[in-house]
């Protein structure tokens, strides 16, 4: 298996070095208006997906994939003859830089001066900082992180990387926000060389003792107990100076309950620790912790722990002091971890303001889609806090304990964790859409535009945790649309709290990719009995429950007027579809997200596909599916070498990625179809979406529906509440 | 006639009390006889629920908050013209008896003249052998601040409608009050009224 890796690592070299080369596996295609690169991974040993994703990783160190191209190479030499030798002519230096480290790695730790050559890593780096940028959208990053570096001359030195040999191989990423040294293309030379800044050079040897420490913990799970035990100690004196400030380290608004702590007295001070929900008591020292696919974490800049995904973070409080320990060693030396490379192992670290989150995963996915996770978690913890007031927060109070605001919600970041790994949606940035016939969806579009009320910015209809229809207010959103990341965590809110299906929500929620400080207020509220469909309504006016409650009173009269809600649920119960309707026996699955939308519309991106049924019923398959989907959008998405076409024999079937200027597909076939076969699949699959589009997607966004005068918008039901369009939102405009 | 029973009419009601101790599980067995495991509640919700005692129909508003900290500065707007409020701790957590005592503090800046109708209500009676609040200690501070009292569980629905019976008859009997005071303000006002209108009566003829 791992050799069918090395061939494919060697097949991106070539695919991005010389497209010409169209021999063994590597098929090259005229498209309409693009190159198509097959990719042929013809070998029958790719049969464990999963570990063959994880060595093929493009953000793998090169320590690692060159050490195994260099073993595999000589195995495969005359069965892969010219992938070997491309990979050779791409690797060159690497393999020769690693013929040395591969003597040296043997058997006492050691801090490799490792040169990182390899161009994919340096760009791959670029990438995630430009990506970081892009998903990072109006946050505010600290200076290190802004840095902006021309990805160019973002060279070997920003990137150092040091290995040590646990039991395993242990590479530690981490780029430097240092100014960017010129480009250096020697490979051969140790990296303190070649970063003349004294103090990268002096950095690494600094790392030497913290190294011998990662020696000790290979899995970040023993700890220097003395010296976290103290800090606990002074945390806990902390509690009691906390309770007296409490309410000042409360919600921004929180000025509004004021004096519970002074009332509280002796009662907060012990009673302040939040209580933490009885069923996290996991034990943390057990191997079947341990060997959980992928923990997730969050702590603060001062080690506190604040969330984890399987056990009680106060048990965890030692590892995460660890974790806590690394990122700041790092970050004295004007640096910034990124991730720990283990064999069964990647360490992915993300800072947020004064949040760090941990990604510990053996799941096969990239660095980069990792990082994206940890970005989701933090995203979800800022729609119930905004970032303002976290940052805020801690600002006032370095070792607050954020658990007492977030009391409750690790529902959510539970539920949020299970979606990102089963919901492609997460991974596309786009939306699923229920499939409606599109009349149904206009008249569902006219009813939401119609009831409005002064400071209701969207109106967002759902059905199974799918999106119906979502109607945004034309004087507030006219140049912004509703972001599909929160609209995700908007849904996954909705998912995560069965309180919703009782009574009529009505709750303060920040859209952080919409305005990372300020709240919306959102009306949630179920308009069947049995809790299918569901009405979202966002406004900026805290006061306006009332009004608001209005205009779900008119979605509902002229729902029922027009008999939409029988109809919906019709339209439901045949919803989801079988692939087999495509009517193609080769076609297992698929996700398809067009690209081609009118940007006139401002549509929110979407994305469609079938039931997991047949070969992928179970849960184990469904999850090595996506697994397979991740990869190839990784290998897609790859923005050292992105591809436009991926042709992948895997173990129970093969997988066809594609993308072009009008869409994104993915599919996975029958492992007897050949590369012709599929090419006619994909054809009538195409087809056959081009003929369901419009019930698939929403094609025509409805109108904005316009600003009411007030007074002529829906009717609140109690006159004692007077709408207040005082709101800070409206007189900005 | 008219604006007394409006006022007997609808009745704003909020649960408050920390995190956990079963507030949205109360309304829920009250208003839907359900219980499940339900997570945190976000915000508020709100239900309405009509009832009819002692031949009166009433209109239960219910607003049940999330006991969470983050939630405070929305949760506050609600205490505002609520008529009646249930204070519920968890009989098996010391902490939340406290709490609930700072809630009430808490509410009684918002409360007009002590008009409104306070429940103190011990839940998850049923997990009694973990009990850590004893039941005479919360009847002797309830009745220290002149609150009714009771234990529930809304796992087992003891005591739930209960709860809601004896706060809506607390306020049908303190609108009965009112009422009776109104209706001698307006007879008072009437006869101060009345030959002036006659006065005027008069004048037009």
């Amino acid at each position: 298996m791992s050799a069918g890796a090395s061939r494919d690592v060697g097949m991106m070299a070539e695919v991005s070095q010389s497209s010409d080369l169209a021999q063994g596996g590597s098929v090259e295609q005229e498209g309409a208006d693009h190159q198509e690169h097959i990719e042929n991974e013809t070998c029958p040993e790719t049969l464990q997906a999963p570990i063959d994703i994880s060595e093929v990783e493009p953000t793998n160190t090169k320590l690692e994939i060159s050490d195994k191209e260099s073993h595999h190479g000589d195995e495969d030499d005359s069965r892969n003859d010219p992938n070997h030798s491309l990979l050779k002519a791409a690797t060159d230096a690497i393999n020769e830089q690693c013929s040395c480290t591969d003597g040296s790695l043997e058997d006492k730790p050691k801090v490799s001066d490792e040169t990182e050559e390899a161009p994919s890593f340096m760009e791959q780096s670029g990438g995630l900082v430009e990506e970081e940028e892009m998903s990072n959208g109006g946050l505010k990053r600290d200076s290190k992180e802004t840095t902006k570096e021309d990805k160019g001359s973002l060279d070997a030195g920003e990137c150092l990387q040091q290995s040590c040999n646990t039991d395993g191989e242990t590479d530690i990423m981490y780029d430097c926000s240092q100014p960017p040294q010129p480009m250096h293309t020697t490979g051969e030379e140790p990296l303190c060389k070649d970063t003349t800044d004294g103090k990268d050079t002096e950095m690494i040897h600094e790392k030497s003792p913290e190294q011998s420490n990662i020696e000790a913990s290979p899995n970040e799970t023993k700890l220097n107990n003395g010296l976290m035990d103290s800090e606990q100690r002074q945390l806990e004196d902390d509690y009691k100076e906390l309770a007296d400030t409490a309410s000042d380290n409360t919600l921004e608004d929180s000025g509004d309950f004021p004096g519970i702590s002074s009332v509280v007295g002796g009662v907060t001070s012990d009673a302040s620790p939040p209580t933490t929900p009885v069923q996290r008591e996991e034990d943390v020292t057990a191997e079947s912790w341990r060997t959980k696919r992928k923990h997730v974490f969050v702590l603060s800049e001062a080690g506190k722990p604040i969330y984890s995904r399987y056990g009680n973070e106060e048990a965890l409080s030692s590892t995460m002091g660890v974790m806590m320990a690394l990122v700041s060693f790092v970050q004295s030396g004007n640096n910034a971890i990124r991730s720990i490379h283990s064999d069964a192992q990647k360490v992915v670290f993300l800072q947020q303001g004064p949040l760090v989150l941990v990604s510990v995963s053996r799941a096969p996915q990239s660095e980069e889609q990792l990082r994206k996770e940890l970005q989701y978690v933090y995203y979800q913890i800022i729609s119930m806090l905004t970032q303002a007031s976290v940052a805020r927060i801690f600002e006032r109070k370095k070792n607050y304990d954020l658990r007492r605001l977030l009391a409750g919600s690790e529902k959510i970041l539970d539920s949020l964790l299970d979606l990102l790994d089963t919901d492609p949606g997460f991974l596309l940035g786009a939306v699923r859409c229920v499939a409606l016939p599109s009349p149904l969806r206009d008249s569902l579009s006219s009813i939401l535009t119609k009831a409005i009320t002064p400071n209701l910015v969207f109106s967002i209809l759902v059905a199974e945790q799918k999106l119906v229809t979502v109607v945004q207010e034309r004087a507030v959103i006219e140049d912004c649309r509703l972001d599909p990341a929160d609209l995700h965590l908007l849904l996954n809110l909705i998912g995560a709290s069965s309180a919703f299906q009782a009574g009529e929500i009505w709750t303060p929620i920040c859209l952080p990719r919409f305005n990372p400080d300020g709240y919306f207020y959102a009306y949630i509220s179920y308009l069947d009995p049995e809790c299918t469909v569901c009405l979202v309504l966002l406004s900026t006016d805290k006061e306006s429950f009332y009004a608001v409650s209005g205009c779900k009173k008119k979605i509902q009269e002229a729902m029922e007027a027009q008999n939409s809600l029988q109809a919906l649920a019709g339209a439901l119960r045949c919803c989801s579809y079988s692939v087999s309707l495509v009517g193609v026996p080769e076609l297992l699955h698929f996700v398809y997200k067009p690209l081609d939308i009118p940007e006139t519309y401002r549509q929110l991106p979407q994305f469609t596909s079938p039931e997991t049924d047949g070969p992928y019923s179970s849960e184990e398959e469904r999850q090595r599916l996506f697994d397979l989907y991740r990869y190839l959008h990784c290998r897609i998405h790859s923005s050292a070498r992105p591809l436009r076409l991926i042709y992948h024999v895997a173990e129970k079937e093969t997988l066809l990625a594609w993308v072009t200027s009008k869409f994104e597909l993915y599919t996975a076939f029958s492992s007897l179809v050949t590369k012709v076969g599929a090419i006619n699949v994909i054809t009538k699959l195409l087809r056959w979406i081009k003929r369901e589009e419009d019930r698939l997607f929403i094609r025509y966004p409805p109108k904005y529906s316009t600003t009411p005068v007030p007074g002529k918008g829906a009717k609140s039901s109690k006159s004692d509440r007077t709408d207040s369009s005082q709101n800070g939102f409206f007189t900005g405009l | 006639m008219l604006p007394h029973e409006e006022s007997t009419d609808s009745f704003k009601l909020v649960l408050l009390g920390s995190t956990d101790v079963g507030k949205s599980s109360l309304v829920l067995r009250y208003i839907r006889d359900d219980f499940r495991e339900i997570v945190s509640t976000t915000g508020c919700a709100f239900f309405t629920q009509r009832i009819n005692l002692q031949g009166k129909n009433l209109h239960f508003e219910i607003w049940d908050t999330a006991g969470q900290e983050r939630y405070h500065s929305v949760c506050h707007l609600y205490y505002r013209g609520a008529r009646a409020a249930l204070l519920v701790y968890d009989i098996t957590s010391k902490e939340t008896f406290s709490r609930a005592q700072l809630w009430l503090q808490e509410l009684q800046k918002y409360v007009l003249n002590g008009k409104m109708v306070i429940a103190l209500v011990g839940n998850k009676s049923d997990l009694h052998d973990n009990r850590k609040v004893s039941t005479e200690d919360a009847l002797a501070f309830a009745e220290q601040k002149q609150l009714l009292f009771m234990e529930t569980s809304a796992k087992t629905g003891s005591g739930v409608n209960e709860v809601f019976e004896a706060v809506a008859s607390k306020l049908l009997t303190l609108e009965k009050q009112k009422e009776e005071n109104q209706h001698i303000s307006r007879i008072s006002l009437q006869e101060t009224h009345s030959p002036s209108e006659g006065h005027r009566c008069c004048t037009s003829l």
